[in-house]
């Protein structure tokens, strides 16, 4: 049985192999923090990481992650342990609606990791790919900036 | 006190974990999936419909109109829309037939396997072929509604004018694009009652259409809100439509069923923004006053009423804008066309009219060779002025204020003079400025007709339980419910919950539209937690909350309901249009600074001053994320969202070819929080989200006018457009 590491466990999939990477992990894995927007890789709600490059997930099929690791926003933080990003993004104002956070919070994770200390202009090309439709971005972008500063 | 504070959303945590659930990550018990079958055809009469006969039917259910147990009416304002097409087709992604499956690749199999063959007619398509239609598609002259505003003597006014300005200024359709696609889940308990549970703005908006559908009784339909993923309008009453299809593939099928829309069926068939037309015929001297204005408004409708005439409404009162004139008539009017009923978009016809005022302004400041701030400033309503219906703005007018944060943060002088020298090379430099304003909450007599109830409830240990209709859609209803009930309650925030949004739990509090949550709803929020905080202190003055609760609760319930009063003070007449308008305004001074390379004609949006008077920011960091992502809506809708329409349909249905902003071209935005408070609203406060979508727009064509010498008088200024005027 194919297999993959998602937030840091093994699982085994039974989805056919062409099945997107996005449905395996709402309706097989049950993780349904990751969301569909578009369905056609442009608004970015769907964003993980693949072997810690973002990625949209509903133009991954599932078979290009065999053996290799994904993380969603499940992997981020604990309810009782939230990473600074997320939480900066609840007192900045990075999250409204909601939709767009947790692909906005993967990207943005990616972005930290390699580059630690961003100025605004490398945020927003790191998050060019996830649209927000409520926030104007300008709140997402403190929010990010701030958590670098830690 | 947390009010003027910004204490953490209380839905954040969920959202940053992404343990939020949203319709979509929902799913129940034998549930299936169900998809519409529309009709693609934008005008015509249904001739037949062809189920494939080599495909097992017996697997998967169908609804037809047949199949409607009440009467085939979605209730909004008229009773011309059908839940399913009946025989006519008028637009053309009319819906016909449902289906429901038990996966969505079955769902998929049965949909192709059918097919509607509509006899075509030609269709009314433009704003002109509407007023003159062959056929009318609603009533006898195509009309929706018509209103009149009259105000002095234009004679007198045009009389006393040294120059006649004189202009037209056209915008287009506008998606909202929430990044959640529309979906809903129903099902029939056992006692009958039609469930519902999805993504939605107006709960009892689709409660009173599923009554009339399903022939139900009020305790018989439930409307749950689940988390839901933006709004701005798109879902105040398209979800109605939804949510009688999906309950009604759920009674057939006899199990819970799911429809959740894909992009392109989201952007080709729910509501989307007026498209309109203005003209303008004004009266002005030689230093910019205004003496007459003489406006007409014509927008289209679409194909069915839905709130059009509302919509036409705010069109029509912010048509004169922010400015003071002696003489204006507004002359309007609204029409269908076969093409999807338009709706609630944020600022519901405003930013339309703004949109042309503004650009207008911007017209007589050339003619006279004046600053466009300065004949702003010669004009702008101040306290004390009268508006064009005749309501005297007595408190809370923060225009000036506006102005003058927004000047003073963005050298605007200084920058308006430098860019005025010769420019030379690709790249040019443009700044501008749109002053405005927008009435916050019903017009008219429309909370006196609503009735909004709130419910506070005292819980054991001291608690509170907000109960009220008012949804959070993302701009933080719940959080600034607890914010208020808790301040004037005098307790700490964390002992307030807000109850979740079901039609079984929470009163009527009307529809979450028109800048009303906050400052309506939000009011009665306030008065009723004070009034439960003084049932407990009657009985025990002082010392512990918490005990004091528990010892009047033992006494038997506590909960008050409360009802919306409009104040007193406020006059209107609908038959004449005139009086107050609004209980109050809301009020704006956007500049915008901007390139334009000369070589793609694109335009890039530098910066973005926002200086909007809102009364009083219940929550400062959300206040400001309800400006800056309303501004970016108005800056898309300015320079590259557009509908392109081809015999009725959409072409562009997707988000790779109906573009919005992305983070890199999104400007910095540097917001100023206004509070000049409104004796009416909660501690002060005043609509705010609508009044971001207003300014965007102009302050970005006046921008764009000083960088290159010319802007077009349509939305959108995109790069093809502006070369046009440029090189004519």
């Amino acid at each position: 049985m194919p297999s993959l590491k998602v937030n840091g466990r093994e699982v085994t999939v039974m989805a056919a192999p062409l099945t997107r990477l996005i449905d395996v992990l709402r309706e097989e894995l049950l993780l349904t923090g990751t969301k569909e927007g578009c369905g056609e890789g442009e608004c970015g709600s769907c964003t993980v990481l693949l072997d810690g490059e973002p990625v949209n997930s509903c133009l991954v099929p599932v078979a290009q992650t065999f053996g290799r690791a994904v993380l969603t926003i499940e992997g981020l933080g604990t309810p009782e342990r939230l990473l600074p990003l997320q939480s900066c993004f609840i007192s900045e104002g990075g999250a409204q609606c909601g939709i767009c956070t947790p692909g906005m919070l993967i990207s943005a994770h990616a972005l930290l990791e390699r580059n630690p200390q961003p100025d605004d202009g490398a945020i927003r090309e790191a998050i060019a790919g996830n649209l927000c439709r409520c926030t104007g971005y300008q709140r997402i972008v403190n929010a990010i900036k701030k958590a670098a500063e830690g | 006190m947390t009010v003027g504070q910004s204490p953490p959303r209380v839905d954040g945590v969920a959202k940053v974990l992404g343990t939020a659930r949203y319709v979509d990550d929902l799913t129940m018990p034998g549930m299936w999936h169900g998809a519409t079958v529309r009709s693609r055809v934008a005008a015509g009469r249904i001739r037949e419909i062809r189920f494939n006969p080599a495909f097992d039917w017996s697997q998967v259910t169908v609804v037809t109109a047949k199949d409607i147990p009440g009467e085939n009416i979605i209730t909004t304002l008229e009773d011309d829309q059908p839940c399913l097409a009946d025989g006519i087709i008028r637009h053309a992604y009319e819906p016909i037939l449902l289906v429901a499956a038990e996966t969505k690749e079955h769902l998929a199999a049965a949909v192709a396997a059918i097919e509607v063959i509509i006899d075509a007619e030609t269709p009314i398509l433009t704003l002109d072929e509407a007023l003159n239609p062959a056929q009318p598609i609603f009533g006898k002259d195509n009309v929706f509604k018509r209103y009149s505003i009259k105000r002095g003597s234009l004679a007198e006014g045009f009389a006393e004018a040294d120059v006649i300005v004189e202009g037209t200024y056209e915008v287009g359709h506008q998606e909202h694009i929430y990044i959640e696609p529309q979906g809903m889940i129903a099902w029939i308990e056992q006692d009958g009652t039609a469930t519902v549970q999805g993504s939605l703005q107006c709960p009892y908006y689709i409660h009173k259409a599923m009554k009339r559908v399903f022939n139900l009784t009020e305790d018989k339909v439930r409307v749950i809100q689940n988390v839901t993923g933006g709004g701005f309008g798109g879902k105040e009453e398209y979800p109605s439509l939804i949510a009688c299809h999906a309950a009604l593939l759920a009674l057939k099928a006899g199990r819970p069923v799911k429809i959740i829309y894909g992009r392109e069926e989201d952007i080709e068939a729910t509501t989307k923004r007026h498209p309109a037309r203005m003209t303008y015929r004004t009266g002005v001297k030689k230093d910019g006053t205004l003496t007459a204005m003489d406006v007409t408004v014509l927008m289209d409708g679409g194909a069915y009423c839905t709130l059009t005439p509302v919509v036409l409404s705010r069109g029509t009162l912010h048509a004169s804008g922010a400015y003071r004139c002696p003489a204006i008539e507004i002359h309007s009017t609204a029409v269908a066309t076969n093409t999807p009923p338009n709706g609630a978009f944020r600022g519901f016809g405003a930013p339309q009219t703004i949109w042309a005022i503004e650009r207008h302004m911007d017209k007589i400041a050339r003619t006279l060779d004046l600053d466009p701030l300065a004949v702003r400033e010669k004009n702008l309503y101040t306290l004390g002025d009268t508006t064009a219906t005749g309501q005297l703005l007595k408190e809370s007018v923060g225009s000036e204020a506006c102005v003058e944060a927004a000047v003073m943060a963005s050298g605007y002088w200084s920058k308006r003079k430098e860019y005025a020298q010769p420019q030379t090379g690709r790249i040019r430099r443009g700044i501008g400025i749109a002053t405005f304003f927008h009435g916050a909450g019903f017009t008219g007599s429309g909370e006196a007709r609503l009735k909004g109830k709130v419910q506070v409830d005292l819980q054991p240990g001291g608690r509170l339980m907000v109960r009220s209709g008012s949804t959070d859609i993302g701009q933080g209803t719940e959080t600034v419910f607890a914010q208020m009930a808790a301040d004037a309650a005098k307790l700490p925030l964390d002992m307030v919950d807000v109850h979740p949004v079901d039609t079984h739990g929470v009163p009527d509090s009307g529809p979450t539209v028109a800048s009303r949550t906050t400052m309506v709803v939000g009011s009665i929020v306030a008065d009723a937690a004070a009034e439960v905080a003084a049932k407990v202190r009657e009985l025990t003055p002082e010392g512990d909350w918490a005990q004091a609760a528990d010892k009047a609760l033992a006494q038997g319930p506590i909960s008050v309901l409360l009802q919306y009063v409009p104040p007193g003070t406020n006059q209107w007449d609908d038959d004449t249009y005139s009086g107050d308008a609004y209980p109050c305004f809301s009020w704006g001074a956007d500049i915008a600074e901007v390139e334009v390379d000369l070589d793609t004609m694109e335009v890039t949006v530098v910066d973005f001053w926002a200086a909007q008077d809102i009364g009083k920011a219940i929550h400062p960091v959300m206040c400001a994320g309800q400006i800056e992502g309303g501004t970016l809506q108005a800056i898309g809708w300015a320079l590259c969202e557009e509908v392109v329409w081809d015999k009725g349909l959409i072409k562009n249905n997707r988000i790779t070819n109906y573009i919005i902003p992305t983070a890199l071209d999104a400007p910095p935005f540097h917001t100023f929080l206004i509070e000049e408070p409104f004796s009416g609203g909660p501690f002060g406060a005043k609509g705010v989200g609508e009044l971001p979508m207003d300014g965007g727009a102009p302050a970005l064509a006046a921008a764009i006018e000083q960088a290159i010498g010319v802007c077009p008088d349509s939305l959108p200024l995109t790069p093809e457009r502006l070369l046009e005027v440029y090189r004519a």
